[in-house]
């Protein structure tokens, strides 16, 4: 996406904020959202330009805390929508926010099909490995053992791997990162707004209330490491040959394998026409054919060729 | 003249007789109907004509450009078809109706059967009416039933149109050596027909052309006249000299949503909608617009809202099972009061049920489908130009009232052909423009006290706040609340911003007999078979009148006045009568206007009524009172 930046006066994150957000204190979704105005901040982005469409749940309530054009919808379907409003409005700079709950369970078929048409918007999964709207079910992301609601003696279910997910279902831009890591969930989602194409962010936010803890091994603060994906920096050095080369499917799926809390950082990117692309050219061509007629000449050719 | 024995010997109305021959001053007196003996040309008024083969046989072709002739020769047409839900093959029929007249149905019997194979003529011979053409195909046909009352002649179809084709061939030329055949035996305008045929394949290679056109001349030469004895020829009409357009319901309805300003829509395929959406999708394009093939009915809808959210006209659709799926996220379209066209062609239900086949079994689905007080608009075409009128409406109506609008039509209408005068292009083609205005201070999407007003994205607030479009309960700016009193009210509004719309729609006309013993209700695709019906049933003396409802919900103001002038009011339905005996449409009447009067004709046989059933049935339901 390209940045609009002539804008007389520079907006700022006071402008950017809508509603005071209904997180509970402590919620990992705050500094998700923080970083968000500080990148939009950056960009310049003006506030009609921006559409945010959500699900259900908590992080689903992101666009009520945007000031911009915003769209609270059903639980799951956050991302057809935003096709709807990216395949036909070009003008506009399309987010969908969720959890792990609303893209990778209800949503988890659209997730694949954003994905595969590669849609030109950016996607931010505030993943916290519970339900915590509904107050502590399994989430399709809930670890094995964890005892929820749902699970009183442990999930017995293999979680979903969302890395591995998103890169099979072919989303152009896919990385992970970890709410207590501001400045790193900044860079990543810079990278994401101007990456043209459906851009996926993971962001591990923790729910400390019905998941406290779940992410300390990646949050070097709690004893943990935050443990980075060094990209390739393609300088014919020998430690460049060890690094990650972000276009390689396979070491992307390698590194969705390791085992938790894993890396973070870009997995995947590559430049690939998006449906916005493909679909304006075929309505171009088109249109050159029939020459730009207007809808009444249309019809009226239309209906002479059915006598 | 003499009449075949049957329901029609003691109907009086010549209009109304599908098979009314005059013979022609050389003919002599001779009875067709028995002897063909003599040669000579009959004139037919109206004729019913069934093609019953196969699904791969091509009978559509034929019978489409059958139905596009009459089109041409101002004449009227309705056509039929049947078409199994495997994927190759299968029994199939194709029925054309051609009239000089009013053609209303697609008629309760066929005058000619063309017969492919043995179970096409084993399924079909009893639909031919009593002293009928049955002209078979005797390389399948072998095994005839001699206590038929019809005329019976064998035609080698198949071996005559190999040999046409020559070498290797195929069988696939069959459809047009048929077409060649009834050009033949109606005596229908060749160079009309050639040029049809011409521009049916025209498209394709030139070798696909050549061998239609031969096996069109070889079915064209065919010395059928030595069997037939006598030529027919169909009246011509008395309608307007002006081409008429020729076109099924599903077509006429895509043509009506892009008049009506879609640009844009998502869907998934089901039969009998996917016809639709195959067209949208390659017309959307040359309008500018666009039409996304989506994973699934929840995305389908979901991105069609996201396009109504961006400021566009937009349209959702499929047949009952995928509205089923759809049926949450149009509850949210009624909450954020966002407009949609939401079209379901109807089939038979439940579950995957009769795919391929006639319902009306989805008007409380429509209605009532979604969770919460939804009240939303139901709109039902009664014709196949009343598909595209009704698209055209439909988004007029979501665009005034910012809310889904349902369109009900069926798999009869889907798939029918009629012929009808082009619409007024100039009255209803919309060209859409994107609102984008700087919206005030005093920008309040919900006004208690007004119509809705989005602001699409890319709209400036000059107040400097953004509004976000929720499907939880809101207040007149669109903000999220809780609050009892806020709920009760804007429940309030968006019934009243139904009912208001309600308050417009005129009174349905009401045809036949303005007051009297039998008043007859109908939606949908039955229209022309319930006219056709109340037409018989004053021939037999009986005061009868019809009204049709285009608008199921809201319904028009006013209908009990209709109501009190007849003894008895019998809604004609295809759907079941349910628990409590009612059809669907009259149990909404009987709750609306508390008048027992009001009873039913149901059926769920996946078959369109006939128009001596809808006689029949009406008649008993009138003495049982």
């Amino acid at each position: 996406m390209s940045t609009a930046a002539e804008t007389p006066k520079p907006i700022t994150k006071k402008d950017l904020t809508a509603d005071h957000p209904t997180w509970c204190p402590g919620c990992g979704d705050f500094a998700v959202l923080a970083s968000f105005f500080k990148v939009l901040e950056k960009l310049q982005i003006p506030h009609e330009k921006i559409c945010t469409v959500a699900g259900i749940g908590c992080s689903s309530r992101f666009p009520y805390f945007v000031n911009g054009h915003g769209v609270h919808f059903i639980h799951g379907r956050a991302l057809p929508f935003a096709t709807g409003v990216s395949l036909s409005r070009p003008d506009l700079h399309v987010f969908a926010f969720g959890g792990d709950g609303d893209g990778y369970s209800i949503g988890g078929n659209h997730l694949d099909h954003a994905a595969r048409k590669n849609v030109n918007l950016t996607y931010v999964v505030m993943d916290n490995f519970v339900y915590g709207l509904t107050k502590k079910q399994t989430s399709p992301t809930s670890p094995k053992g964890f005892k929820s609601k749902t699970d009183p003696t442990g999930a017995i279910d293999q979680p979903i791997n969302p890395m591995k997910k998103l890169v099979y279902g072919g989303a152009s831009f896919v990385a992970r990162t970890h709410a207590t890591q501001v400045k790193h969930m900044m860079e990543v989602f810079e990278r994401a707004i101007l990456h043209p194409g459906f851009s996926v962010v993971e962001v591990l936010s923790e729910c400390v209330i019905f998941y406290p803890g779940a992410f300390d091994d990646g949050n070097p603060r709690k004893g943990g490491t935050f443990d980075l994906i060094e990209e390739k920096k393609w300088d014919n050095t020998p430690e460049d040959a060890d690094r990650h080369d972000v276009s390689d499917e396979n070491e992307a799926y390698r590194l969705a394998s390791l085992q938790y809390p894993g890396k973070f950082g870009v997995f995947y990117e590559t430049d690939r026409p998006t449906k916005n692309q493909l679909e304006q050219k075929w309505i171009d061509a088109t249109r050159e054919k029939t020459g730009g007629a207007g809808a009444a000449e249309l019809l009226s050719s239309r209906f002479a060729s059915m006598k | 003249m003499p009449v075949a024995s049957g329901y029609k010997s003691g109907f009086q109305s010549p209009r109304f007789n599908p098979l009314r021959m005059s013979q022609s001053a050389a003919s002599g007196t001779a009875d067709v109907h028995s002897s063909p003996a003599d040669a000579g040309i009959t004139e037919l008024q109206n004729a019913v004509i069934r093609f019953a083969g196969n699904s791969q046989d091509g009978i559509q072709t034929i019978g489409g450009l059958l139905a596009k002739l009459a089109g041409r020769s101002s004449r009227e047409v309705m056509t039929y078809m049947t078409i199994p839900s495997t994927i190759s093959g299968g029994p199939s029929i194709f029925q054309v109706h051609l009239g000089s007249g009013e053609v209303l149905s697609a008629g309760d019997e066929s005058d000619f059967l063309f017969a492919f194979y043995q179970h096409s003529y084993d399924s079909h011979i009893g639909s031919l009416r009593p002293g009928g053409i049955c002209i078979f195909d005797s390389d399948h046909v072998s095994e005839l039933k001699g206590d038929i009352d019809a005329i019976h002649i064998g035609i080698p179809i198949t071996s005559a149109t190999v040999e046409a084709l020559g070498g290797s061939s195929r069988e696939r030329g069959k459809n047009l050596f048929v077409l060649g055949l009834v050009t033949h035996v109606f005596k229908l305008d060749k160079e009309k027909v050639v040029s049809l045929v011409s521009r049916q394949f025209g498209g394709k290679s030139e070798d696909i052309l050549r061998n239609a056109m031969l096996a069109f001349d070889a079915g064209f030469a065919y010395p059928v006249g030595d069997l037939l004895k006598v030529d027919y020829e169909l009246q011509q009409g008395k309608g307007s000299a002006v081409d008429k357009v020729t076109t099924d319901g599903n077509t006429a309805m895509v043509l009506g949503l892009l008049a009506g300003g879609v640009r844009y829509g998502a869907a998934y395929p089901i039969t009998p909608w996917s016809t639709i959406m195959e067209q949208m999708r390659v017309e959307l394009p040359k309008y500018g617009g666009l039409f996304v093939q989506a994973e699934d009915e929840l995305a389908a809808v979901a991105m069609a809202l996201g396009f109504a959210y961006s400021g566009h006209t937009a349209v959702t659709g499929s047949s009952g099972p995928g509205l089923s799926l759809k049926m949450e996220a149009l509850s949210y379209a009624t909450m954020a009061e966002l407009p949609l066209v939401v079209i379901n062609v109807q089939r038979g239900g439940p579950s995957t049920g009769l795919p391929t086949s006639v319902e009306q079994s989805d008007l409380m689905q429509a209605i009532y489908g979604s969770h919460g007080d939804c009240p939303r608009i139901v709109l039902a075409p009664k014709n196949v130009a009343d598909c595209f009128y009704i698209a055209v409406e439909a988004c007029e109506t979501a665009r005034k009232y910012s809310c889904p609008v349902f369109v009900l039509t069926d798999m009869a209408l889907a798939s029918r052909i009629e012929a009808f005068e082009q619409p007024d292009l100039s009255s209803c083609v919309c060209e859409p423009n994107l609102d984008l205005s700087a919206r005030g201070e005093d920008f309040k999407p919900y006004p208690l006290d007004g119509a809705t007003r989005h602001a699409a994205p890319g709209s400036v607030m000059t107040a400097g706040k953004y509004p976000v479009v929720t499907g939880l309960e809101h207040d007149e700016w669109g903000h999220p609340s809780a609050n009892p009193g806020i709920h009760q009210k804007m429940t309030e509004r968006r019934r009243e911003k139904i009912k208001a719309f309600g308050a417009t729609l005129p009174l349905p006309d009401v045809f036949g007999d303005e007051e009297g013993e039998i008043l007859v209700v109908g939606w949908g695709s039955t229209w022309g078979p319930i006219r056709e019906a109340v037409e018989r049933l004053r021939a037999k003396g009986r005061t009868t009148g019809a009204i049709h409802l285009r608008h199921l919900n809201p319904m028009p103001n006013g209908m009990e006045a209709i109501f009190a002038r007849y003894k008895h009011v019998i809604v004609v339905e295809m759907n079941d009568e349910g628990l409590y005996g009612h059809g669907q449409l009259a149990t909404l009447l009987r709750s609306r206007f508390c008048d027992p009067k009001i009873r039913s004709i149901c059926k769920t046989d996946g078959l369109n009524y006939r128009v001596r059933d809808i006689v029949s049935r009406v008649e008993e339901t009138a003495a049982r009172s």
